[in-house]
């Protein structure tokens, strides 16, 4: 870690090419005329709707009265407030808990699956990632059968083998059944990243390493895992991302165990809630804002960590 | 996972599109003055265009009764799939001002949510003022006050108490509680069987209101102005809380989630031998636990005093319309005709089993003459008739019924699925609600 590592050599800068400016210009509009679809999407879909919830959480809306304006009246209200920070906390303990055990799980897939000995590989990559294809209220009916307390399956198998069976929704395991659902989800996804990123490392690395003597698992130790690092990283920060917006998963668990989950259980699930049930869009603007903003930090503080660390490796 | 996020923020862009308040939204529009019959007359022969919301399946059938005698009239039903779905998109779209519906159907405890925010049509001069006397009373006591009639009543919930007959006789109990002690009494001998006597949800604060309702309390009122009285810790409420409370710490009774896949086999399965329900319970039943079918039956909703006679009501609906309409009058019939024609009222009894509110309907033999196989034989529409007669009249709503049921979720719903303290939890109960409607800038008493 201390030896001085050389730096990268600098790439040197291309000449600068001297085109036609006739040339130059045809090319820069088609390139504007390319772009341009995306761009009037982005801003009418992202840019637009963003800004817009940003004005409105600097309102204070009242049943009687109506909207008042109130500066930063809403983000100090979320600071104080605690269902904000328990849930924030709930997700934060998800991302340590659960979105390790997801991407070990996702990168063995992918390295079995490469190494190809697996026997039908092609079936096995596919029905890992099937469980992302499910819709989510298919996925809600399924979950909702295997975790129910007196009739699921799970209970049905723990009391055929004569064991009380654990209540999987209730408050205390409602977390840890969460996590389930959502690995049962993502691992495929993650995998095929990971997957896709191991196909496109030139093979010859591999037959030289095996004849140097590696075996398979000094291979991937050594030579595939350090050549996906790239794509490791981006699933880490998809899975952040992923985790403290954590939504979709406790609001279908919502219809089997409305009081383990709650109105607040997730940052997300909470901005839902105050904007639907509790009538109040402009505080939901702001939990939301705010998340955004807790999110943004995060994810850059990991991936300077992580690009420190690869300087200095 | 990250959908979610997209969802909630261009949900909200939607649900809020003119920063300008609910509460000071265009003054109220329609009639002031008694719509006259030549008036009338004239707008129904007319053509014109009528956007109806609801949920309810099929009602197609009752609209084309309604453009069958109007055919001028052409009515486009809108399926809202669900009242929960419903209200923010209605919502939604009242602040943009713009696709909002012209009749809508709203369930009782929301309509002073949207008498509050001024979007309902005062049904009085529309002739709906002398309506009264079709309905009965206490449904009548939900649509109207001194101020106006603000929507038609569709149907109604009123309470009874469906239970396994054949669970009832295993233990040894010859017939349905009475009184509320009796039933506290016979959960000892039901449990005996391997059943608990009922299941109280922690998900279902209508279920629990409906109880409150018939043990005589009012948890809530509103002036229709700015002050609103909230009381849900109060003597009647704590009588029925703490009773459910003692049977659930013994095991006498279950907490499970209800209208979920696991609740629906403990009903067919039996693991809940009776069920306190509205008058739209039994065809639900029906449907949902048909394996069990001749094995229930219809009784009243245990008294708290022996030898009274009284219930409450879970749930039903009207429907409304709002004061942006551009066909006021025509709206105004279209919601009258769909919900007290006798054609259109029977087929919405007997067809899409709404449990009816006019006295008329309740009378026809032809909704209470039939009797009903899985409830080996019972005459349940005649019964519940006659249980909608003892619905207590006085019960109001606040006009924030959203977050009154959804903070139920996390205080007594919550102590009911904990097993824990649930008189305790009323009180929590009470303070948020009260915060909230201060927060809200309400006036409460």
């Amino acid at each position: 870690m201390t030896t001085t590592v050389p730096a990268k050599p600098v790439t040197a800068v291309p000449a600068k090419h001297h085109r036609h400016p006739a040339v130059q210009r045809a090319q820069t509009r088609a390139a504007w005329i390319l772009v341009t679809p995306f761009l009037v999407v982005f801003f009418a879909m992202f840019i637009v709707p963003l800004a817009y919830s940003a004005y409105l959480s600097t309102f204070t809306s009242q049943l009687v009265g109506g909207e008042v304006f109130s500066g930063i009246a809403n983000y100090t209200r979320a600071l104080n407030d605690p269902s904000f920070w328990e849930g924030l906390g709930r997700v934060a303990l998800f991302l340590f808990i659960q979105v390790p055990i997801m991407l070990i799980a996702a990168l063995f897939f992918a390295l079995a699956l490469d190494s190809a000995r697996v026997r039908g590989g092609g079936t096995v990559r596919l029905l890992i990632f099937l469980p992302y294809a499910v819709p989510s209220v298919v996925a809600a009916l399924m979950w909702g059968y295997l975790y129910g307390a007196d009739f699921g399956l799970i209970t049905q198998i723990f009391e055929g083998l004569g064991l009380s069976a654990p209540n999987l929704l209730n408050p205390s395991n409602v977390l840890g059944s969460t996590m389930n659902i959502v690995c049962w989800e993502f691992i495929g996804y993650n995998m095929i990243i990971m997957y896709a990123a191991l196909r496109s490392v030139s093979a010859d690395i591999y037959e030289a390493a095996e004849i140097d003597g590696a075996g398979q698992f000094r291979i991937a130790w050594s030579i595939k895992i350090p050549a996906i690092r790239q794509a490791i990283i981006l699933t880490i920060i998809f899975s952040i991302i992923g985790s403290f917006q954590l939504f979709a998963e406790p609001n279908l668990l919502y219809n089997l165990a409305p009081n383990a989950i709650g109105n607040d259980f997730s940052p997300n699930l909470y901005a839902f809630n105050i904007a639907f049930k509790n009538q109040d869009v402009n505080y939901a603007a702001a939990i939301a804002f705010l998340l955004g903003l807790i999110i943004m930090i995060i994810s850059y503080v990991v991936q300077t960590l992580i690009n420190r660390k690869e300087r200095s490796a | 996972m990250t959908l979610g996020a997209l969802a909630v923020t261009a949900a909200m862009a939607l649900a809020g599109c003119a920063p300008t308040g609910g509460g000071e939204a265009a003054p109220e529009g329609g009639a002031t003055e008694p719509v006259t019959q030549e008036q009338i007359d004239e707008a129904m022969s007319a053509d014109s265009k009528l956007t109806f919301w609801t949920w309810v399946p099929d009602i197609q059938k009752e609209v084309d009764l309604f453009e069958q005698t109007y055919p001028n009239i052409d009515v486009e039903v809108v399926n809202t799939t669900g009242g929960s779905q419903q209200y923010p998109k209605l919502r939604a779209a009242i602040k943009a001002g713009k696709g909002t519906p012209d009749v809508v159907q709203i369930e009782y405890q929301y309509i002073s949510s949207f008498r509050q925010t001024e979007n309902l049509l005062n049904l009085e001069p529309y002739g709906a003022g002398d309506m009264e006397g079709e309905f009965v009373d206490w449904v009548w006591n939900q649509v109207a006050d001194d101020q106006g009639v603000w929507a038609i009543p569709q149907d109604s919930g009123p309470l009874g108490n469906l239970y396994r007959t054949d669970i009832w006789q295993a233990a040894g109990l010859t017939s349905a509680p009475e009184t509320w002690d009796q039933f506290a009494e016979q959960a000892q001998a039901i449990r005996g069987t391997g059943a608990y006597i009922s299941n109280m949800p922690g998900n279902d604060p209508g279920q629990m209101v409906g109880l409150f309702w018939q043990a005589g309390a009012k948890p809530f009122s509103y002036d229709g102005q700015e002050t609103v009285s909230v009381n849900l810790d109060s003597e009647e409420t704590q009588k029925v809380v703490s009773f459910w409370q003692e049977l659930i710490q013994a095991d006498l009774v279950s907490t499970d989630a209800d209208f979920n896949d696991e609740w629906y086999q403990g009903l067919s399965r039996g693991k809940y031998a009776s069920w306190q329900v509205a008058a739209w319970g039994p065809i639900f039943l029906q449907g949902t636990a048909a394996n069990t079918s001749g094995l229930w039956q219809a009784a009243k909703i245990p008294q708290w005093q022996q030898g009274e006679d009284v219930s409450g009501n879970w749930g039903g609906s009207t429907s409304a319309v709002l004061n942006n309409s551009k066909n006021p009058i025509v709206a105004a019939e279209f919601a009258k005709f769909i919900n007290t024609d006798r054609e259109a009222a029977l087929m919405l009894a007997n067809e899409q089993f709404l449990f009816p509110t006019t006295t008329s309907i309740l009378e026809d033999p032809e909704f209470t003459g039939l009797t009903s196989e899985f409830y080996g034989g019972q005459k349940v529409n005649e019964f519940f008739a006659g249980v909608s007669e003892t619905v207590d009249p006085e019960f109001q709503w606040l006009p924030f019924m959203d977050y009154v049921y959804s903070s139920y979720n996390d205080t007594l719903g919550k102590a009911i699925s904990d097993k824990g303290d649930m008189v305790g939890a009323l009180a929590e109960w009470q303070t948020k609600v009260v915060d909230y409607a201060e927060q809200q800038g309400f006036t409460v008493e």
